[in-house]
């Protein structure tokens, strides 16, 4: 049977019908709609398949681990820079192993669409030393995920399955199998202690593996070869495949690789019968430095860092038509009358009056700073509020306030979403409360995780419990109703905040406009 | 026989939903298809667009080639232009012609009009026809039946079997506003 699925959504299906037992992730585009497929999905439900939102990738990937223990096959699902979060948990799942099957799933975002960098997943396989599938179509996205579970379990290693953005958010016809069975309870015998004895044998074990690994790689159905008589031999990888397809056909002579390690063997043979090659690859030039050291430094390798292909930013049909010297252009000009259309906070949005408050308080105090986080607040950076002077990563705004404060910056002002918070937020508190920080801590609570489309946010109605909990003084533990209306109230309670030397905490409380929209009309229904 | 489509407005206008019908449509009629979107922070007033490529034949590429589209879709005029480098030598604009202005630099309005003028467009106040048939949150619907009888590889009765279908679950009356707001945007075309 074929089903029109995005990419995500073959993913999810993909692991549903490989008897998947639980998924673990924490929102972040582009990676949000797997887990949002499984938890609306019959036989998931039916099965009673994991699929809540967990508080962050580190909690999702340790006990998607706990699940792969007790011989179950476990999918932890995150965008690239929730590899940064989870990189303890994963790097060290090599050294244990798995049990049951476990699939990393990394959604990478190159162009930065929805992200702060474009850091590329590959590079955290390879420094775990695990295999990484990079399907090149929703097809192999969809397919990928039984032959990833099985490779996991043959290998008792976990896989990184590596999609970048075009593939995540793009629809295409998928041939859809049956379920299987999911895996019964059969909790691991061996010792998964990472105490340094233990650690070292293991350790020597993960690299046994390698030559496993690579023979996978280079008998891999996802590594094929295609033949030509063109001189210039193309690495293709992932969805680059498909560019290369659009540009010329059957005219290229090309090893395509969905699966890492890198099948050597191909690319050696593909270098023989050629006099350079050209390396395509959505991310950074991971495989057009690691072929290069392969071939030694007399054979020409072209890619990103030479130059023939963009050093930033995702492929296009076009870029990649070019390296492969295809005429490319556009037949009409920009237009003349156009302005860029940012995205901005929703109209009535209670972030709005946040900023308006926030400003209008810190007029009086020229050399503040606000620091920002991650979430649809970020937008606050931007036209008409301009009130943030950083946005790092999750969690960064309480623990560089704090850290501004420590140098003697004042006022000191941090402010974070309710979902943030609990992703990485409390910790850092934490530290503030212990050393006494001169800070202002705003947590901006809409009942939801906005940005990524209102997931449910761990935290909700114990925003109160947990400051009061890490120890930030009841006195000055403070919540007002973001509206216009409340403006003298809460610009009265962020002054006297501002103006109290120690942690305070301002929480800020009214539903997302979306996700209310989205109760009012359930309701009405 | 292929189409490229490039569908585009701004974030809450309801491009994915023109993009889920003829996506219902073209799998129904056997086409192949791959449908691009953009989803996440782009979607908060901001420019979004979808590349929609439909064909006969199998399709490589997700996105679309400079100079590849057929057919620029668009719920406002000037996101319509923004895809400009995108058209084919013989593609065709088809756009709503009434701006939505929510930066403060949205370009002289009379001098954007004349522009699009000079391109092969055909625009329509797809808001104000979508009154007029009683149903004004279908003027996505208004778009997407002027936009019919250019896609080609699909029929205007395809269409409309998709938009019954997609609609099928919001019940009966919602399925016959937006086939009366479908048609009316054929009817101006």
């Amino acid at each position: 049977m074929k089903k029109l699925l995005l990419g995500d959504e073959a993913i999810a299906l993909g692991a549903i019908n490989a008897g998947l037992s639980g998924v673990y992730a924490y929102p972040g585009t582009p990676s949000t709609e797997i887990t949002e497929y499984i938890q609306s999905h019959p036989l998931a439900k039916e099965r009673g398949v994991h699929s809540r939102w967990c508080t962050n990738e580190k909690t999702a990937m340790e006990a998607a681990l706990g699940m792969s223990y007790a011989g179950k096959r476990a999918l932890v699902c995150m965008k690239h820079v929730g590899m940064n979060v989870c990189a303890d948990a994963f790097v060290n799942s090599a050294i244990t192993g798995v049990k049951g099957g476990l699939i990393v799933l990394a959604a990478d975002d190159p162009s930065m669409h929805s992200s702060q960098n474009e850091q590329d997943s590959r590079f955290y396989a390879k420094f775990a030393l695990v295999p990484c599938l990079e399907p090149s179509n929703q097809q192999e996205a969809y397919d990928m995920m039984a032959y990833g579970f099985d490779l996991s379990e043959r290998l008792g290693e976990p896989i990184v399955l590596r999609v970048v953005t075009r593939l995540a958010h793009s629809r295409a016809a998928v041939e859809v199998t049956e379920p299987m069975a999911e895996k019964l309870l059969s909790p691991s015998t061996d010792q998964w202690v990472l105490l340094p004895g233990i650690a070292r044998k293991k350790y020597v074990k993960l690299l046994e593996k390698q030559d496993a690994m690579k023979q996978a790689s280079e008998e891999s159905i996802y590594n094929k070869v295609e033949k030509a008589a063109a001189k210039t031999g193309i690495l293709a990888c992932g969805i680059a495949y498909n560019y290369v397809k659009e540009a010329i056909g059957n005219e290229a002579n090309l090893v395509k690789i969905s699966q890492y390690p890198l099948p050597e063997e191909k690319i050696k043979a593909l270098a023989a019968e050629c006099d350079e090659l050209l390396v395509i690859e959505d991310g950074q030039p991971v495989v057009e430095e690691l072929v290069k050291g392969l071939l030694g430094a007399g054979y020409p390798v072209k890619g990103r860092l030479t130059g023939d292909l963009p050093r930033t930013g995702e492929l296009t049909p076009d870029c990649v038509a070019k390296a492969l010297g295809k005429e490319t252009g556009a037949v009409f000009a920009p237009a003349k009358n156009m302005a860029a259309r940012p995205p901005q906070l929703c109209q009535g949005c209670g972030h709005r009056d946040v900023y308006a408050a926030l400003n209008q308080v810190l007029a009086d105090y020229p050399e503040h700073r606000v620091f920002g986080d991650i979430g649809c607040y970020t937008l606050g950076a931007l036209p008409p509020f301009q009130s943030l002077s950083s946005c790092v990563d999750m969690g960064a705004s309480i623990t560089m306030a704090k850290g501004a404060a420590d140098a003697g910056l004042f006022p000191a002002v941090a402010i974070i979403g309710d979902s943030t918070f609990t992703h990485s937020g409390m910790t850092g508190l934490l530290d503030a409360v212990n050393d006494k920080s001169n800070i202002t801590v705003i947590i901006s609570d809409n009942l939801t995780t906005g940005m990524t489309g209102g997931q449910d946010s761990a935290g909700t109605n114990k925003f109160e419990a947990i400051c009061l909990g890490l120890g930030v003084e009841p006195e000055h533990v403070r919540v007002v109703v973001p509206l216009p209306k409340n403006m003298p109230e809460i610009t009265r309670i962020l002054k006297e905040e501002i103006e109290y030397n120690g942690v305070s905490v301002i929480i800020p409380r009214r539903e997302c406009i979306q996700t209310f929209a989205r109760h009012a009309r359930a309701k009405k229904q | 026989m292929k189409k490229d489509i490039i569908l585009c407005g701004v974030g809450g206008q309801g491009i994915l939903s023109i993009a889920t019908i003829i996506g219902e449509a073209a799998t129904r009629a056997g086409l192949y298809l791959k449908q691009a979107e953009v989803h996440g922070m782009s979607q908060r007033g901001g420019d979004v667009q979808s590349n929609l490529r439909l064909s006969t034949d199998p399709i490589w590429s997700d996105l679309i080639a400079e100079a590849g589209a057929d057919l620029i879709i668009s719920m406002e005029p000037m996101e319509a232009m923004r895809y400009l480098p995108y058209l084919s030598k013989e593609g065709r604009i088809v756009t709503s012609s009434k701006p939505f202005v929510n930066i403060p630099n949205y370009p002289d309005e009379e001098a954007l009009q004349k522009e699009l003028d000079t391109l092969p467009s055909i625009k329509l106040d797809i808001e104000t026809v979508a009154k007029d048939c009683g149903n004004p949150r279908g003027a996505n619907m208004v778009l997407l039946g002027m936009a019919a009888p250019y896609i080609g590889i699909l029929s205007v009765e395809n269409l409309r079997e998709a938009i019954a279908t997609v609609f099928s679950r919001k019940g009966e009356q919602v399925v016959e506003a937006n086939l009366k707001a479908f048609d009316a945007g054929v009817k101006a075309s």
